[in-house]
């Protein structure tokens, strides 16, 4: 579970977060939602300790993100925006390197990598380096990296992004699950249709503030519109299309 | 700790699968060995011209001066009367590189000394041809020689003391004993040592810092359960043992490359076993810790891989710098020289290949500062990696 509450963070002149609250229950998958440069990066790197907000608080499963930065590490499972696999090692040594580093002693590591390759059927990649994969097959031995210690949160940067179809939907068959077993869910996205498939909750984001969120039923009902994408626009106050 | 050791191990892997990497780390160790064989044998080999083997030069007009040619003789320089028709045909051989050095005495060569005047003799030869100034010099000498002798003879005949125009004289006195001299030479030995040593770690620091960084790999890295020091105690063991590694197979290069060296041509002496090996590497190795705390403080302020490249390739220039100082203005070991890396390396190095003891005290000092100035930078790469400032 996510709490965040007015976490404000600014880089020199430009404001990147103002005042961000929002909550990410557990069984649950939220989406945060906005336009390129809204935010939702630098609120994905304040929640999963990467950098400290300058003000506002955030807890992780109960934990302060400021202050006690790795339990809510040992919390959470976090994909950043590039897959970030080491590209001389084999797929199971990268994730291998993640389970070690997750503090899995030898044995239950062998176990939690063999768990994790079957469940996102990569074993066609795991013996092979990493320097050879697509990017869709780099995206799904890094989400294999970070959920190897069966994180109770999982935070994901704009994961589908460049999937094929094919790979974007195995990915969302993987966050379904994931939910099912009652963890919390919480990914960045700017493709509405995507967040309209798949999300339970929605924060739409812009402009480093939090302009809407609930459910996408109650954004729909709360801007009057039929459609979610619509009901994005109107928030955001943009009159195109999201990019 | 584990966290450190995991990437210790993750380094160390990683950096062996890197063909690259591995090859330019042995060329460093292997590299320095062998262009110092090749360059002292070069050397040896020129100076050794001298005074050891006959040296044939031609000459013109030689009936001229019989008593100078069996001078010249004397000091193992032959004459070829005929081999030039003119002093044209002599000056272009000359300025052709076939010929080294040429002799044209004056015709009135034997006139001119039989009445007591200056008696003209030229030494053709090319300024611009180094490998012909040994040659030079040595026909110089003997042609000075010669002519002291006659100016001493005529003032004899003349009942003066020849020491009248003679005022001073200057005579040497070399007081170093065989292993010493190999000294000068064997200075360079600890400069190429250190600068592989310091090369040997380059790839991975530079690697696990701005490569990791330009690769996306570093955020993910930054949400597992390890603090940032135990990130940065990790990536630094790991050029740390780089190093060390490139160290101890450029000490055995050279061990063997001594077996190379014409050290008995030059009178000297450099004992270098597998004793002075371990002697060396144990006076080395907190070099390795230094370069790995530089190493990796300068690549962690730099922004990509390619940035961090060229800084590191001048930082590790910087811990050499102390030993040309040294080898320009000799010193002697002595306790406040121990607290400079290498410097103190330097000198403890130049001990062992003497064949003096090494003072412990010495080495401790050495070691500890070298070690706590390597520890330093590694403080400052900790600071660096827990500012915000690392990722963007």
């Amino acid at each position: 579970m996510i709490e965040a509450r007015g976490l404000t963070k600014r880089f020199k002149d430009v404001v990147a977060m103002d005042r961000v609250s929002f909550r990410a229950d557990d069984g649950r998958v939220t989406g945060l939602v906005g336009p390129n440069g809204a935010g939702k990066s630098t609120t994905l790197r304040v929640l999963s300790t990467v950098i400290g907000a300058d003000s506002g608080a955030a807890r992780v499963d109960g934990f302060d993100v400021a202050d006690e930065p790795l339990a809510v590490r040992r919390q959470i499972g976090a994909l950043p925006h590039l897959s970030g696999l080491y590209p001389n090692l084999t797929g199971r040594e990268n994730i291998a390197y993640y389970a070690r580093m997750q503090g899995l002693r030898r044995r239950e590591a062998k176990r939690a990598i063999d768990t994790v390759i079957e469940r996102l059927d990569i074993g066609d990649l795991s013996d092979r380096r990493a320097r050879g994969f697509s990017h869709g097959e780099g995206i799904r031995v890094a989400l294999a990296r970070s959920m190897v210690h069966r994180p109770q949160t999982v935070i994901l940067d704009e994961p589908t992004n460049g999937l094929d179809v094919v790979a974007a939907r195995a990915l969302r068959d993987v966050i379904r699950d994931l939910r099912r077993e009652g963890r919390c869910i919480l990914f960045s996205s700017h493709v509405m249709q995507e967040v309209a498939m798949l999300c339970d909750d929605l924060v739409i984001i812009s402009g480093g503030r939090v302009a809407i969120s609930g459910t996408p039923e109650e954004i729909r009902r709360g801007t009057g519109s039929e459609d979610l994408e619509d009901a994005f626009v109107a928030v955001i106050g943009l009159d195109e299309e999201p990019v | 700790m584990n966290a450190t050791i995991t990437v210790l191990a993750k380094e160390v892997r990683d950096t062996l699968r890197d063909r690259r990497a591995v090859i330019s780390g042995l060329s460093g160790a292997l590299f320095g060995p062998l262009l110092f064989v090749v360059v002292t044998n070069f050397t040896v080999d020129r100076t050794m011209d001298e005074g050891e083997d006959t040296l044939e030069i031609p000459v013109l007009n030689a009936a001229e001066a019989p008593y100078l040619v069996a001078h010249l003789a004397q000091h193992l320089i032959d004459l070829k009367v005929d081999a030039f028709e003119s002093r044209e045909a002599l000056r272009a051989s000359v300025r052709g590189g076939e010929t080294a050095v040429g002799l044209v005495i004056d015709e009135g060569f034997g006139t001119a000394l039989g009445s007591g005047k200056a008696a003209r003799v030229w030494v053709v030869s090319d300024g611009g041809n180094a490998s012909a100034q040994s040659s030079v010099r040595r026909v110089r000498n003997a042609l000075g020689g010669y002519g002291r002798m006659v100016g001493a003879l005529r003032l004899q005949l003349r009942g003066v003391d020849p020491s009248i125009a003679r005022p001073i004289a200057v005579l040497s006195d070399d007081v170093s004993t065989p292993s010493g001299r190999s000294v000068v030479l064997l200075g360079m030995f600890t400069y190429f040592l250190l600068f592989s040593c310091l090369l040997g770690g380059v790839h991975v620091a530079v690697d696990a810092t701005a490569g990791e960084r330009e690769r996306g790999s570093l955020e993910p890295l930054l949400t597992l359960p390890a603090s940032r020091a135990a990130l940065v105690a990790g990536k630094f063991a790991a050029t740390a043992f780089f190093m060390a590694a490139t160290l101890g197979i450029g000490i055995a290069a050279f061990s063997v490359a001594i077996d190379y060296l014409p050290l008995a041509e030059m009178s000297m002496d450099a004992d270098f076993g597998p004793e002075e090996c371990a002697m060396a590497f144990i006076v080395l190795v907190p070099v390795a810790i230094l370069g790995a705390g530089l190493l990796n403080a300068v690549a962690s302020f730099t922004k990509s891989f390619k940035e961090a490249q060229s800084y590191t390739g001048i930082a590790i220039l910087l811990p050499t710098l102390p030993i040309i100082l040294v080898l320009l203005n000799p010193m002697q070991p002595a306790a406040p020289l121990m607290l400079v890396p290498s410097l103190s390396q330097h000198l403890l190095i130049t001990s062992i290949v003497k064949g003096d003891p090494v003072d412990s005290l010495y080495l401790a000092i050495s070691a500890a500062s070298t070690a706590a100035v390597g520890i330093l930078f590694g403080l400052l790469a900790i600071w660096r990696y827990r500012s915000e400032k690392l990722l963007v």
